[in-house]
C-alpha cells in the first residue's frame, strides 16, 4: 500500500479498493516503525490524520470526488498549523502552537488531504543538508550515512522512504529541488507568487516559495493544483488563473526547444553527473525535443548575491522572535536587552545566527550599497540572462546539484562549502522562475537530479516535460533498500 | 551674543481609517488592551501585510493640499530596531521613495503676516504599540492595540525661527488634516504627535548648530514651552563653554525641563531596506484626479475668499478659516444676517470667549449659527441695540430659545417711539435739573463731556431699551431748548 | 577588509544576539569567509543597472478599508511566555 503514488491512491479510493482511514493507519504504523532510522518527522498528527481520513471517507461516500480527497500528505514544519506545533526546526519555536493555518494548509485540508504530520527541516529553512535542525539531522533513505539535502530534507526523506506519497515543501535557494535530487524525487518550485506565503514562516521573503515534493511529475501536478492560487492575504501573490496541471501532462514535447547552458558544465560539476545530464538530454531528444546550447553569463555571480540578499531579508524577518509574544524566552532575564539577546542567542542555532549577522551587516550603515544594493543589481543581471535565454528556448535543462548527497557531517563548520552546492538552484529564486528537479540516474548508489527551468507561470510545461520523460525512463520508480 | 533659533518639526498624524494600515483590525481608541491586535499586528510568524487603500488616499489628499509632488511610485521600507512595542522588530515605513514629496504650507502668524514653511516630505508608516509602566512589579506591560494604526509622518524643513512659529505651523497642520477629514486631530489621545528638532546658532551664521530632537510633545502649549526650554538649555550650555550633543530628549512638563532619553542613548543603525513583503505602490493619474476632485476648499483659499468676498482683515479671515467647523459656522451666520463684519465680530469675540469659558469646541456651541444669525438681524433692524444683544446672546446660550423669543419674553425690544422716549427724557431731565443748569451754562468743549452723562442716565432710565440714536437726537434738542 | 572580533560583537549587538564567548573566534572566521564570498560581487560591472527587489516587478494591491478582525486575545495570548491583565510583560522599559 505504501508504494502507491497520489494518482494511484486517488484511483484506489475512487474504486473503493481501500478507505482513507485504512491507508492512513497503515502509513502511520509504518512511520512509527521506520522513521526513527530517518528522522523525517518532527511531529506526527495521528489524531488529526484519522479524523481527516474519516471525514474524507464520508465525503467520498456522499459522492464527492477529488484527487486529494483522502490523500495522505505531510507539511514541512514551517507551514503554520492551528493548534499544532510549528517549529521551523528551531528551539525558538519548539513550544509554538501556531494560532492559525497557513493558506496552503487550509487549501489542502479543504480539498480533503489528510495531514500525517510535520516534517523535519533545516532550522528556519537555512541549510542544504538538513543538519541544522534542532530535532537532529535527517538521514537519506538511499544511504543513511548521507544527508537528504535541505532545507526540505524531512519532506524529501519521508516521501523517498515511502512513508507517504507526497509532502509540501518550500524553496528559497533550492530547498525543494536539491533534496528531490538527493532522494530520487520530483520536486517543483513554482513561480514566485504562484503559491501563497501566508502562514509560511519566512526565511527570505522575496525568494521563498512553497511547492510539492513527490515521486512523480504526475503527483506534483496533483499536489500543486491544491496549493496554487491567488491569496488576498499575500501582497506578493499573483492574481493569475491556475491552469489544470494534470491536463497538460500528456502534451507532446515534439519541437520543444530545450536550452542547455554551457556555464553549467564548469569544473565544479561531478563529471558523472554531467554524463547523466547528457543522457537525459538524449532521452528528451528522442521524444522530439530540440536541444540548443545557450549562455547564462552571470550564473557564477548568483551565489555571492544570494548569500547577501537571503541573509539580509532573514535578519529582518527573524527579528520578531524576541521572547515576548510567542516562542522561546530565556530564564530570568535581568533586563530587556538581556531578554532579547539571550532568548535569541539560546533559541537560534549557529547557522541561523550566522546568517542573521551577515544580513544585519550587509544592511548596516556604510555597507548597504556595497552589499545589499550590489546584490540586487546582480539579481537583475541574472533575471536579464534568463529573459534573453527564453527568447531562444522554451525550457532550460541542467544538473540540479554539482555533487550527489554528501556524508552527514562532511561539511560541518564550513558554511561556504555547503553554499557552493546551491550553484544551479538559486538563480531560479533570484529571478522568481519556476524550476523542477527530476530523477535522472545514480552515482555510487546515490540519486542524481536534472533540473528544468521555464518562463514565469509555466509550471505546466515543466510538469509536462518531466512526465513525458518519466513515461520513458524508470529512475523515478527505484526504491531505496529497506523501504 | 544674539542667537537665532532653528526649528524643524516631524508631525505624526494618525489617519482616520476604520482599519489598520496593514491588517483588518479596528483602530478605535481606548479599547481593552490587545483586543484589537490581530495576527498581523502581533507580528506572528508567517503573517503578511496588505496595504489599506484608504490610507493611501488620505496621504495623497494631504500631498495635494500642500501642493506637493505625489510619489506615484512609492516604496515601503523596513526600519529595523528592537523595542517591545514594535512586534516585528521592524517598523514598516517609507524611506527613499515616500508617497508625498516636497510641498509647503503658508502659516498665518499673530502679527498678521503669512510665513511659508517648507514640507520636506510626508510618508506612510505604521504606529507602534504602547508600553505601560505601572503596576506590574517592576515589569512593563505591552498593549499592541495601537500597533499598525496608519500614520502620516509630515517632516518640515528647518524653517521656523521661534517657538511661536512652530506652534503656528502645528496649528496650521492640525487645521488642515481636520479640514481634509484625514485625522481627528485629538492630541490628548495621541492622534497628532510632534517631534521638535531644535538648534541654535549665532545670528548671521549660515551653518546650522547641532540639533536635539524632543520626542512626542503632545499639546500646542507644551510645544511652545518645550522648545523655549530647550533653546534656553542649549544657549546656556554654549555660553558656559559647552557643546550641544545630538540627542533625543523628552520634555517633562512638570519640571519644565528636557532630559536625554536613555533608550536612545546609543546611535541606532536602522538598516532600512525595501520591504520584500510589499510591492511598490503605483498611483495612477486617474486615482490622483479622483482624489483631487474630492478636495474641500482649504484654509488658505478660504482665507483669501473671506478677505475678498467679505472685506475681512488677514487676521480675522485666517482665524475664521482656521477650522472647517468655525468657517462653516461663520458663513452660515453671514448667510442669515447678511453682514460679514458684524458676523465675524460676534463669532470671534462673543462666541469665542463663551466657548473658551466653557471649554467647548465650536461644533458643541450652545448657540447655533441660526440663532446667532437671527439675533444679528434684530441688531440690524434696530429691534435691539448692540448692548442688549449681549443679554440676548447670554440668554440664548443658557437655552432660552431664539433671539426673537427672548426679546419678546423679556421685553427687550428697543423703544423707537419718539413720544415715549421724549417722556422718559423729560422725566430724567427733571430729576437732574441741577446738571441741566450747569450744562446750559457751560461752553462747547465742556458740554461735549457732560452730554455723555445725560445719555447714560437716559439709557439707564429706559433700561437700555431706548434707541440710542433717537436718544441722542432728542436729548440734544431738549438740552439746547 | 576582515572583521575583527570587536566588529562581530558590534554586529551581534545590532542583531540582539548573545554570543557565547568561546564561539567568537569561530564565528568571526565564518563571517569573514561568508563576506569574502560576498566580496566577489565587487568584480561584477553593474553600472547603470537598476536594483531588483522583487522578481516579478508587480505593483502593490490595495485592500478596502474594512474591519475584518475580531478579538482573539485569549487564543493569541495562550502561547505567550508572560501576560497579565491582557498585557504582554517584559522587564521594565526605561524611556
Amino acid at each position: 500500500m505504501h508504494h502507491m503514488t497520489l494518482a494511484e491512491i486517488a484511483r484506489g479510493l475512487a474504486d473503493k479498493k481501500f478507505s482513507s482511514e485504512e491507508l492512513t493507519k497503515t502509513l502511520l504504523a509504518r512511520i512509527n516503525a521506520l522513521d526513527p532510522k530517518v528522522n523525517s518527522f518532527i511531529s506526527l498528527t495521528e489524531e488529526l490524520a484519522l479524523s481527516q481520513a474519516k471525514a474524507a471517507d464520508a465525503r467520498r461516500a456522499s459522492g464527492e470526488n477529488g484527487a486529494l480527497l483522502g490523500a495522505p500528505i505531510a507539511h514541512k514544519d514551517l507551514f503554520c498549523t492551528q493548534g499544532i506545533r510549528t517549529s521551523c526546526g528551531s528551539k525558538m519555536l519548539d513550544n509554538f502552537k501556531a494560532p492559525y493555518d497557513a493558506t496552503v494548509v487550509a487549501k489542502l485540508a479543504a480539498a480533503g488531504a489528510v495531514t500525517l504530520g510535520k516534517t523535519n527541516m533545516d532550522e528556519f529553512a537555512m541549510g542544504s543538508a538538513n543538519e541544522s535542525s534542532y530535532y537532529g539531522a535527517v538521514k537519506n533513505p538511499w544511504n543513511l550515512e548521507h544527508v537528504p539535502g535541505g532545507s526540505s530534507g524531512g519532506s524529501a526523506a519521508a516521501v523517498a522512504a515511502r512513508f507517504l506519497p507526497a509532502a509540501t515543501a518550500t524553496d528559497t535557494g533550492g530547498s525543494i529541488r536539491q533534496p528531490a535530487a538527493f532522494t530520487n524525487l520530483t520536486g517543483l518550485k513554482p513561480t514566485y507568487g504562484r503559491v501563497s506565503r501566508w502562514g509560511m514562516i519566512a526565511y527570505a521573503s522575496s525568494l521563498d516559495q512553497g511547492g510539492p515534493l513527490a515521486r512523480t511529475a504526475e503527483d506534483c501536478a496533483i499536489l500543486l493544483q491544491g496549493m496554487a492560487g491567488f491569496d488576498k492575504q499575500d501582497s506578493t501573490s499573483i492574481d493569475e488563473p491556475v491552469p489544470d496541471y494534470s491536463a497538460s501532462l500528456n502534451t507532446s514535447i515534439k519541437g520543444l526547444r530545450i536550452g542547455v547552458p554551457k556555464e553549467y558544465f564548469s569544473p565544479g560539476l561531478d563529471p558523472r553527473i554531467a554524463e547523466l545530464v547528457h543522457n537525459s538530454v538524449k532521452e528528451l531528444e528522442k521524444l522530439g525535443a530540440v536541444i540548443k546550447e545557450i549562455s547564462l553569463p552571470n550564473n557564477q555571480h548568483a551565489i555571492p548575491a544570494y548569500y547577501v540578499i537571503a541573509p539580509a531579508e532573514a535578519s529582518s524577518n527573524l527579528s520578531r522572535f524576541d521572547g515576548v509574544r510567542f516562542g522561546y524566552r530565556c530564564e530570568n532575564p535581568k533586563d530587556l536587552t538581556d531578554l532579547y539577546k539571550r532568548s535569541r542567542g539560546e533559541g537560534f542555532g549557529a547557522e541561523v545566527q550566522r546568517r542573521i549577522m551577515v544580513g544585519a551587516y550587509a544592511l548596516s550603515a556604510g555597507y548597504y550599497d556595497a552589499y545589499y544594493l550590489k546584490a540586487q543589481k546582480i539579481r537583475r543581471l541574472i533575471k536579464n540572462d534568463f529573459m534573453a535565454a527564453f527568447e531562444e528556448v522554451d525550457v532550460i535543462l541542467g544538473p540540479t546539484t554539482p555533487n550527489p548527497a554528501w556524508k552527514i557531517g562532511a561539511k560541518t563548520g564550513d558554511p561556504i562549502a555547503e553554499y557552493l552546492e546551491d550553484l544551479y538552484t538559486i538563480t531560479a529564486n533570484l529571478a522568481g522562475l519556476p524550476g523542477l528537479s527530476m530523477p535522472a540516474g545514480f552515482v555510487d548508489g546515490l540519486p542524481v537530479g536534472v533540473q528544468l527551468l521555464a518562463p514565469y507561470f509555466q509550471e505546466g510545461r515543466l510538469l509536462n516535460v518531466a512526465h513525458q520523460y518519466q513515461l520513458n525512463t524508470d529512475w523515478h520508480t527505484r526504491t531505496p533498500t529497506g523501504f | 551674543m544674539q542667537w537665532e533659533v532653528v526649528i524643524g518639526l516631524e508631525i505624526h498624524t494618525q489617519l482616520a481609517t476604520q482599519s489598520k494600515i496593514f491588517s483588518g483590525s479596528a483602530t478605535t481608541f481606548g479599547s481593552e488592551p490587545n483586543t484589537q491586535a490581530s495576527l498581523v499586528d502581533l507580528g506572528m510568524p508567517g503573517v503578511l501585510p496588505v496595504l489599506n487603500q484608504e490610507a493611501v488616499r488620505m496621504a495623497v489628499m494631504f500631498g495635494l493640499a500642500i501642493d506637493a509632488e505625489i510619489g506615484q511610485h512609492n516604496v515601503f521600507a523596513r526600519k529595523n530596531y528592537f523595542y517591545p512595542d514594535l512586534p516585528k522588530g521592524y517598523q514598516i515605513s517609507q524611506m527613499e521613495l515616500p508617497i508625498v514629496g516636497k510641498g509647503y504650507l503658508d502659516i498665518p502668524l499673530e502679527d498678521g503676516t503669512i510665513k511659508r514653511v517648507g514640507v520636506t516630505r510626508a510618508h506612510l508608516e505604521e504606529d507602534a504599540g504602547k508600553s505601560l509602566h505601572e503596576e506590574f512589579n517592576g515589569a512593563t506591560g505591552i498593549d499592541l492595540n495601537r500597533a499598525g494604526t496608519p500614520l502620516l509622518e509630515i517632516v518640515s524643513e528647518p524653517d521656523m525661527r521661534s517657538a511661536k512659529e512652530a506652534v503656528a505651523y502645528v496649528k496650521t497642520i492640525h487645521a488642515l488634516v481636520r479640514y481634509l477629514g484625514i485625522c481627528d486631530g485629538n492630541m490628548a489621545e495621541g492622534s497628532l504627535r510632534c517631534d521638535c528638532n531644535v538648534s541654535v546658532r549665532p545670528k548671521g551664521q549660515v551653518e546650522y548648530g547641532t540639533r536635539c530632537e524632543i520626542k512626542n510633545v503632545n499639546s500646542f502649549r507644551f510645544i511652545e514651552k518645550a522648545i523655549n526650554t530647550e533653546v534656553r538649555r542649549q544657549i546656556e550650555l554654549i555660553e558656559d563653554g559647552g557643546k550641544v550633543i545630538q540627542q533625543t530628549r523628552l520634555y517633562d512638563p512638570n519640571k519644565d525641563e528636557t532630559r536625554a532619553m536613555r533608550s536612545k542613548e546609543e546611535a541606532n543603525d536602522y538598516r532600512y531596506f525595501p520591504d520584500p513583503d510589499l510591492l511598490p505602490v503605483v498611483i495612477e493619474d486617474s486615482f490622483l484626479n479622483d482624489v483631487r476632485a474630492t478636495l474641500p476648499e482649504l484654509p488658505p483659499q478660504k482665507r483669501e475668499r473671506f478677505q475678498a468676498q467679505f472685506g475681512l482683515s488677514v487676521y480675522d479671515a485666517s482665524v475664521l478659516a482656521s477650522s472647517r467647523e468655525q468657517a462653516d459656522y461663520f458663513e452660515k451666520v453671514v448667510s442669515i444676517a447678511g453682514d460679514a463684519k458684524l458676523a465675524a465680530n460676534w463669532v470671534m469675540v462673543e462666541l469665542g470667549s463663551l466657548l473658551n469659558k466653557q471649554g467647548l469646541e465650536i461644533d458643541e456651541a450652545p448657540v447655533t449659527a441660526e440663532q446667532l444669525g437671527g439675533m444679528l438681524l434684530r441688531i440690524k433692524d434696530n429691534t435691539i441695540s448692540g448692548k442688549i444683544a449681549k443679554t440676548v446672546f447670554e440668554a440664548m446660550a443658557s437655552g432660552e430659545g431664539s433671539a426673537d423669543e427672548i426679546i419678546d419674553k423679556r421685553g427687550l425690544k428697543q423703544v423707537t417711539d419718539s413720544g415715549a422716549i421724549s417722556a422718559v427724557l423729560d422725566e430724567m431731565l427733571a430729576a437732574n435739573a441741577e446738571q441741566v443748569e450747569q450744562y446750559r451754562a457751560a461752553d462747547e468743549a465742556k458740554r461735549g463731556k457732560m452730554f455723555g452723562f445725560f445719555v447714560g442716565q437716559a439709557m439707564k432710565a429706559s433700561k437700555g431699551k431706548a434707541n440710542p440714536q433717537q436718544v441722542n437726537e432728542l436729548l440734544k434738542s431738549k438740552l439746547e431748548g | 577588509m576582515a572583521l575583527e572580533r570587536s566588529d562581530v560583537e558590534k554586529i551581534a549587538h545590532l542583531a540582539h544576539l548573545d554570543l557565547v564567548e568561546a564561539d567568537l573566534p569561530q564565528t568571526t572566521a565564518a563571517l569573514n569567509s561568508i563576506l569574502g564570498l560576498a566580496d566577489q560581487m565587487q568584480a561584477v560591472n553593474t553600472d547603470g543597472i537598476e536594483p531588483l527587489a522583487h522578481p516579478l516587478e508587480a505593483n502593490q494591491r490595495l485592500r478596502a478599508d474594512v474591519v475584518t478582525e475580531v478579538n482573539n486575545r485569549e487564543a493569541y495570548q495562550s502561547i505567550a511566555p508572560a501576560v497579565e491583565n491582557g498585557l504582554y510583560l517584559v522587564p521594565k522599559v526605561i524611556d
